[in-house]
């Protein structure tokens, strides 16, 4: 069942200057109420996986696998491949994260990172068919949290697709059902790339990208995904305050805005 | 979102496959106070959706250890009958019912004075009886009717619906085949007073303008749906006053 959360490990006094220095338009880390903080991104970082990316957003760290398996395709979509994505919050990553699956805030972050990669339809999953209503190729999108300082959702919307656009697969030919496998390597057949840009309202004002503290006091973050022509194509709003729908149409137009850059930085490091 | 076939979800008069107009929702019907041994309870219909909310409390947390010092600890959670889908739904929670459970509670604790009931708890249960897209909203709308019948404090009633995009253009209430075959759904729970938004959720495809669009759409069924919530609320509080004339007034004064 899902309840309200324990009050975070942040003292009153720290909570207070984190929403003080926000009223006066900066934030604890210096940056601007609009600004990204510094993005990184590594491509292929793990060999054995078919993809994979590690992005360092500020000091949040996420490491997203891709592994292509061969799979029963869905009942309502015989002739197209299957895309999982998984999120684990390791317990390493952060003092509260613990053992077991999934908690519904890991859940979360899965499922926002799913909905923008399913709707954009960033992977040409017809093109992984192998035999009609019978095998399929599964992508699985593992994500993996190693360092917790917020914003966990744009971190591994950003870590998955670089992950995809980073992945490989072995070139194949199917003839009478039968798959052949080929000496070449092809990439994952991808028609979009979608970005998720967070936006969290500490009081009133709103700022992007919420650092952990930040996340701490906020009342409530909205998380917009774009896709290559700026099309919205996944939202989710969580925590426990509200927008009105200025604020909302607000939030959309500067994500869209912002996504532009950082989808150019991922897609640059491709070859 | 499905994949788009070749299915014409608006005809040439411009109606929808079930005859509704772009902006049409579907019949909703309420009933406020309909299970005997809840606290508050409410049960919904919109359009085949049928839905049972329940709420227990306040009541004292349990385990101790989850009680928070200066509020209630709300719990929600959304669930499906296994008899409710075409195809059978395992009784077993999944990913997509624990998401939903989170986001509908994040949308119902800001209408909850749960200031006023520190360490305890407030258990809200929707069960989903039969599903016919939009449930997460129907389930809100009628969580917080649950809520009032219980007689815990609300800021105010939280109403919820969808709009979405079919066939390129914007419409209202998507149902079973309009969400599977459509473009776009964009369901919100909405406090009209307040003119806040407590969940926003979206998938599919829409610019910027259809997304806004949609959105004010959406904002006003709720506006509605909230009329109908009051209604509902009135049907099961309102106390028939025996007609009082000038005379027997006038001898109570005395």
């Amino acid at each position: 069942m899902s309840a309200t959360h324990q009050p975070p490990p942040l003292a009153k006094l720290e909570q207070k200057t984190v929403q003080d220095i926000i009223l006066k338009g900066k934030r604890i880390d210096e940056r601007g109420p609009l600004d990204y903080r510094p993005l990184t991104i590594m491509l292929g970082a793990v060999e054995k996986a078919n993809g994979s990316a590690e992005v360092h957003l500020g000091k949040t760290r996420v490491l997203a696998g891709v592994k292509i398996q061969s799979g029963t395709p869905f009942e309502d979509t015989p002739n197209e491949g299957i895309l999982t994505v998984n999120a684990e919050f390791v317990p390493l990553a952060y003092p509260t994260f613990e053992t077991g699956p999934p908690d519904e805030d890991a859940i979360e972050v899965a499922c926002v990172v799913d909905r923008g990669i399913r709707e954009s339809k960033a992977i040409d999953l017809q093109k992984l068919c192998i035999d009609p209503g019978k095998k399929v190729f599964v992508v699985f999108v593992d994500i993996y949290v190693l360092d917790h300082d917020g914003n966990l959702i744009d971190a591994a919307g950003m870590a998955a697709l670089g992950a995809l656009v980073n992945a490989t697969m072995q070139e194949f030919e199917v003839k009478n059902g039968e798959i052949k496998y080929k000496d070449s390597k092809m990439a994952l057949p991808m028609k979009n790339y979608p970005v998720p840009i967070t936006t969290a309202k500490i009081g009133n004002p709103i700022v992007v990208d919420p650092c952990l503290e930040e996340e701490q006091v906020m009342s409530c973050r909205l998380t917009v995904t774009t896709d290559k022509n700026d099309n919205v194509c996944a939202m989710q709003k969580g925590g426990l305050g509200v927008f009105s729908p200025e604020e909302i149409k607000q939030i959309v137009s500067s994500s869209i805005q912002k996504s532009r850059d950082l989808r150019e930085k991922i897609l640059s490091k491709v070859n | 979102m499905g994949r788009k076939e070749e299915v014409r979800l608006i005809d040439d008069n411009g109606l929808r496959v079930d005859g509704r107009r772009l902006d049409q929702l579907r019949p909703v019907k309420l009933e406020v106070g309909v299970l005997d041994k809840a606290d508050g309870s409410a049960y919904i219909e919109h359009g085949r959706n049928k839905i049972l909310a329940a709420v227990f409390g306040p009541r004292e947390a349990h385990p101790k250890h989850i009680a928070l010092a200066d509020r209630a600890v709300v719990r929600c959670r959304y669930h499906m009958a296994p008899f409710s889908t075409d195809e059978r739904k395992s009784p077993a929670p999944s990913r997509r019912e624990l998401e939903l459970s989170k986001v509908i509670r994040e949308s119902l604790e800001p209408s909850i004075m749960s200031e006023y009931f520190p360490r305890s708890t407030i258990d809200i249960f929707i069960e989903v009886l039969q599903a016919d897209a939009g449930t997460r909203c129907a389930g809100i709308t009628s969580a917080s009717l649950a809520l009032a019948d219980a007689g815990i404090p609300l800021r105010e009633l939280v109403a919820a619906c969808a709009a979405g995009k079919i066939d390129g253009k914007v419409v209202l209430d998507l149902s079973d085949i309009e969400d599977k075959k459509g473009d776009a759904d964009l369901p919100i729970a909405f406090m009209p007073k307040s003119n806040a938004i407590g969940l926003l959720q979206m998938d599919g495809s829409m610019t910027e303008q259809e997304l806004s669009q949609a959105l004010e759409m959406s904002v006003n069924a709720c506006r509605t749906i909230y009329d109908m919530q009051r209604d509902a609320l009135r049907r099961k509080y309102h106390v028939e006053h025996e007609e009082t004339g000038p005379e027997e007034i006038a001898e109570v004064k005395a």
